[in-house]
């Protein structure tokens, strides 16, 4: 090879570039798209250094004219319905025979999604939206009521009730439903379904029945106590088992409350969030805190052995309600469906089907009568007796975010140990 | 001239573009994000606002700390570590009997058996284990059938539930890069093994081995910063002493809505797993993680 085959070009010019110059190095080539990419993210920084308060809301409850707000919405044949999942009559088809009446009733398409599987995602997913005063995209979400719900209320995000088009809701909703601590005039929510909190026990382990939270602090019980893995649950129990009302309790009941639960800490062998039913048939557990209608599942699938059980101190009660999120678009529909859900044949259907305390008592007689089910319409964890009803007792009800800290600094190192 | 030397310059950068684009996207300004996040003051009410509160760390995993944040993360750290030498354990041998004792044929249906777990939700999976490992699932009752287990014997609901299901969960991702790379390693480097007089054993250790260090480490990384960060296990198999800090940054998330504590015990936990891997890495005798991977 002479020059002048170089100079004529007759070698590989990648090579040649190789010879010649400086290649771009992995490290440098690094440093140009870090400095690239550090402006880009700078500057997303500089936009994004503060997340906005619930309190800096647009919407305040007490300024709008609710009269005025509903007479100037129109229903407008459409409703998106957020649930959770099997919450709601079903065939084999996954279609409603209560929806379907609800169309034919009002000519309102129905939207119906089972989006919901805890209330803190939803609530999540929602807050940011309400926040900005943007659609949800639901006309209609059922939440159960606890800190989420009380805020959705404080900050205005929920369109308030308009009664006078609720004629089925005034006359039919069972008085221990009307008015919940939560929502003392009923003004922000109606009741879709309610459940108990109380204690559940395998009869056959403990060879006897159990009757109190007392029970629970007996040696032989020890490592065969469940409760459930969320603060309000066991807090709320544990200011039951000490005599005190929950609606009414202070900061220094609470932590009185903890001092009892720190004394059945060594009985307890888990904090479930899901999976105690398994547990409890199993024999990993004998005695736990549960909910009424999980336990009334477990006796209609065959399992008797699993005994409900209202302790002597009281049980807790909590609702599923419905609520319309004041950026709906269709409001007046959910109205006519919160209505529709009222009438004592739409409820016994409902409750027929999911089986939780059914917010309509006139229902009971349609369910053992017209759809023949009399072990749901006797059931006193479906329709919960007047002597239940007694020892029955609202959750505390959080004032603000300092409110909900303090219980949680209080009663999280129960569970998160 | 000069802009011919721009174009030939800016070549590596234009196909950088999608890559970097990706990166900051997806990595980069979440990261930024989240960081300062941690260092806002605030509640869900009043909004949250950048105030530079570095002692939020301290505030956490000091010595005067309220919740013993440090504990669960030393404990997902331990259980985290334990899983990994499982899935190593159990993993290896698995991978080195597919890439090397199964016939061509059956190779590609057992490797799927290897994946098909993973067809099944996660959730269920480890709720399953719930079940089998459960008081009165299967493996208790025949452990107490056969005497070997008392009364109050308990395996759900324990350390040793957690980090086995941490374990099974994961062990497809130890499997596969393990088995990509011993299958890339050409056959004659175990003869020439032999031809120099290595024992089998000898020569597992001395060529099989360092030769499939890449698929090791590939396989570390996945599962031990899965493991260490999942807080489903625990909840599930767990029991009243298990609780991760997988867990806790999904509780101050999602329930106390504590943004910048949970951003700030995320940044704690990536760092520490960064530590760690990079004084593995190191440790390990490269000079360059990308020599292992």
């Amino acid at each position: 090879m002479s020059d002048g085959d170089i100079a004529r070009g007759h070698i590989d010019p990648g090579l040649f570039r190789g010879l010649t110059q400086a290649r771009l190095s992995r490290r440098g080539m690094l440093r140009g798209a870090g400095a690239l990419g550090g402006a880009a993210a700078l500057s997303a920084l500089l936009t994004a250094c503060s997340i906005p308060g619930t309190n800096q809301s647009g919407t305040a409850d007490e300024r709008i004219n609710w009269t005025e707000w509903w007479a100037g919405k129109k229903q407008l044949g459409t409703l998106n319905f957020a649930n959770w999942p099997l919450y709601i009559d079903q065939d084999d088809n996954g279609n409603s025979e209560s929806l379907k009446r609800f169309t034919a009733a009002t000519g309102i398409h129905v939207n119906y999604k089972e989006v919901i599987n805890d209330v803190q995602t939803f609530y999540a997913k929602v807050a940011p939206q309400l926040r900005a005063g943007q659609s949800t995209g639901y006309d209609l979400a059922v939440l159960t009521n606890g800190w989420q719900l009380t805020e959705m209320i404080d900050n205005g995000w929920l369109a308030q009730l308009d009664h006078s088009q609720m004629p089925n809701f005034i006359a039919n909703a069972g008085r221990d439903t009307l008015f919940p601590a939560f929502d003392p005039g009923s003004l922000h929510t109606a009741v879709w379904q309610s459940g108990f909190t109380g204690l559940a026990y395998n009869e056959k382990l403990t060879g006897g029945p159990i009757e109190s939270f007392a029970d629970l602090l007996k040696p032989e019980f020890a490592g065969k106590i469940g409760m459930l893995d969320d603060n309000v649950e066991y807090g709320s129990a544990a200011l039951l088992a000490i005599g005190v009302e929950p609606t009414k309790s202070t900061h220094a009941d609470w932590k009185k409350a903890v001092d009892w639960l720190n004394k059945l800490q060594p009985s307890v062998t888990k904090y479930y969030d899901q999976g105690y039913t398994d547990a409890l048939q199993n024999g990993d557990i004998w005695i736990c805190q549960a909910y009424s209608g999980d336990v009334f599942q477990l006796n209609a699938g065959g399992h008797p052995e699993i005994k409900y059980v209202v302790p002597k101190e009281g049980q807790v009660v909590w609702h599923d309600n419905m609520i319309i999120p004041i950026t709906a678009d269709h409001p007046v529909d959910a109205l006519k469906m919160i209505d529709f859900v009222y009438r004592p044949e739409i409820a016994a259907l409902i409750a027929d089907y999911v089986n939780y305390v059914s917010p309509v008592p006139a229902a009971q007689q349609i369910i053992r009568d017209q759809l023949g089910d009399p072990a749901v319409a006797d059931s006193p964890l479906v329709f919960p007796t007047a002597e239940m009803l007694a020892k029955t007792h609202d959750y505390y009800v959080f004032k603000d975010y300092a409110d909900f800290t303090a219980w949680n600094d209080i009663f999280n190192p129960i569970s998160q140990a | 001239m000069r802009l011919r030397r721009w174009r030939r310059m800016s070549v590596p950068y234009a196909l950088a573009l999608l890559g970097s684009a990706w990166m900051i996207v997806l990595f980069l300004i979440p990261l930024i994000s989240q960081l300062s996040v941690s260092l806002m003051t605030g509640d869900p009410e009043q909004g949250y606002n950048l105030t530079w509160n570095f002692g939020i760390y301290a505030e956490l995993f000091g010595p005067g700390a309220a919740v013993p944040y440090a504990l669960f993360l030393g404990r997902a750290l331990l259980f985290g570590g334990a899983a990994t030498l499982i899935t190593i354990l159990v993993g290896y041998p698995v991978a080195y009997f597919l890439a090397f004792r199964v016939p061509r044929r059956w190779k590609t249906p057992l490797l799927s058996l290897v994946v098909m777990s993973l067809l099944v939700s996660f959730i269920i999976r480890t709720y399953m284990w719930g079940f089998i490992l459960g008081g009165h699932g299967p493996i208790l009752t025949w452990l107490r059938a056969l005497h070997l287990a008392g009364p109050d014997f308990h395996i759900l609901d324990t350390a040793g539930a957690v980090i086995g299901g941490l374990a099974y969960n994961s062990f497809p991702y130890m499997v596969l890069p393990i088995y990509a790379v011993l299958e890339r390693i050409d056959p004659r480097t175990f003869e020439a093994a032999a031809d120099l007089y290595a024992s089998p054993r000898v020569g597992f250790f001395r060529t099989t081995l360092p030769l499939s260090r890449a698929g090791i480490f590939s396989g570390i990384l996945l599962v031990f910063i899965d493991s260490v960060g999942d807080p489903v296990n625990s909840q599930l198999l767990g029991g009243k002493t298990t609780y991760m800090i997988g867990q806790a940054i999904q509780d101050s998330y999602l329930i106390q809505q504590q943004y910048n504590v949970a951003s700030a015990l995320s940044a704690v936990l990536m760092l520490a797993l960064g530590v760690i891997l990079f004084a593995y890495a190191r440790f390990f005798g490269t000079e360059n993680i990308e020599d292992l991977v």
